[in-house]
């Protein structure tokens, strides 16, 4: 295979994991798991920034949009659940 | 099932906002794939991009990033920083921070008094190098920020950072220092951050470190999630944010008394 074909199917395998990551994120019906399967397609996309030759914009996602934003939606899907298993306890009482 | 009729509706109506949503959507995946098709097929127009690096060697930096972000549209960037600074000020409206984590044993604190130097360096290094390669303010910022969430999660309730009075001023640094950057340039008959050729470079970096600052307390205090906790407040080893009985949802507290007399 030509170094060409080689790139395409890498750039395939690229997009469409990137696909399936994020609709696996959306329909994901637990938030944590949505959470991590966010971060992963974070780190995916900045793979794919880097493809891209834009290196500027790959470290910031996966700095900012994979680490940091991940690390605050984890820290936002714990609180949900407890504040939700706790009104749930309310009202079994 | 015997469900009230009203729960029914709600469902019902839930539903509906859904198929709306989704339908919405869906418009605007095609509206955005039409829009992306015309404007490549629009062929090459005359580009920003030449201009930016035509005038690159007078911004004071080489990297045509940091030049678009830092002097050709500063006035974005400043911005930006205030709407980092105005979500954080959102945070702490929703109170006091939760306790945080407990002390981290052996191991964990070892591989923390490692990490967390590493995390402060490589973000100065990000900063420095910002000027002729890829990386810059919000990178370093992100560097600093994310060794606050590893301090926090090693049992530090203010993620490293200090008390409430200094954390204000690490805060607004950016915003600070970016605009007094820019109104010290118009008092000298400059524009707003129009930058002199031959004073760009210190001033970009000196707006870019007080910027890397603030980001990263902006996000490690965003990770915090509210208000920082006093100087005496005590990590519980296991329930981050238990509230006392008499403050379950179900019966919110009464609102604190007024201290004044």
């Amino acid at each position: 295979m030509s170094q060409l074909t080689l790139l395409i199917v890498f750039d395939a395998v690229l997009l469409v994991t990137l696909l399936v990551l994020a609709f696996a994120a959306v329909l994901s019906p637990e938030p944590r798991r949505a959470v991590m399967l966010f971060i992963a397609f974070g780190l995916w996309l900045s793979l794919i920034w880097a493809r891209l030759q834009a290196p500027d914009v790959a470290l910031a996602e996966a700095a900012i949009g994979a680490g940091l934003g991940g690390a605050l939606m984890l820290a936002a899907a714990r609180r949900a659940a407890r504040t939700a298993s706790r009104s749930r306890g309310d009202d079994a009482s | 099932m015997s469900a009230p009729a009203g729960l029914d509706r709600a469902t019902e109506r839930s539903r509906d906002l859904r198929l709306l949503l989704a339908v919405l959507l869906t418009l605007l995946g095609v509206a955005l794939t039409l829009v992306y098709l015309i404007a490549l097929n629009a062929g090459a127009a005359p580009r920003l991009a030449d201009l930016a690096y035509e005038r690159l060697p007078s911004t004071g930096v080489q990297n045509p990033v940091t030049a678009v972000l830092l002097n050709y549209r500063a006035y974005d960037t400043l911005m930006e920083l205030a709407v980092l600074l105005a979500a954080l000020l959102g945070i702490w409206a929703l109170g006091p921070a939760p306790p945080g984590f407990q002390r981290s044993g052996a191991v964990l604190a070892a591989m923390v008094s490692w990490v967390v130097p590493l995390l402060i360096v490589t973000g100065g290094y990000m900063l420095w190098v910002g000027g002729y390669a890829p990386g810059g303010a919000f990178q370093a910022g992100a560097l600093l920020g994310a060794a606050g969430v590893i301090v926090r999660l090693a049992g530090d309730p203010r993620a490293g950072l200090p008390g409430e009075a200094a954390q204000r001023w690490l805060l607004v640094a950016g915003v600070l220092v970016f605009t007094l950057v820019g109104l010290g340039l118009m008092a000298f008959g400059a524009g707003f951050l129009t930058y002199p050729p031959t004073l760009a470079k210190w001033l970009i970096l000196l707006i870019e470190a007080a910027a890397t600052v603030a980001i990263g307390a902006a996000l490690a205090a965003a990770y915090v999630g509210g208000r920082p906790p006093g100087p005496d407040a005590r990590p519980t080893a296991e329930d981050e944010d238990a509230l006392t009985p008499a403050q379950t949802p179900a019966n919110p507290p009464a609102p604190p008394l007024d201290p004044r007399p």
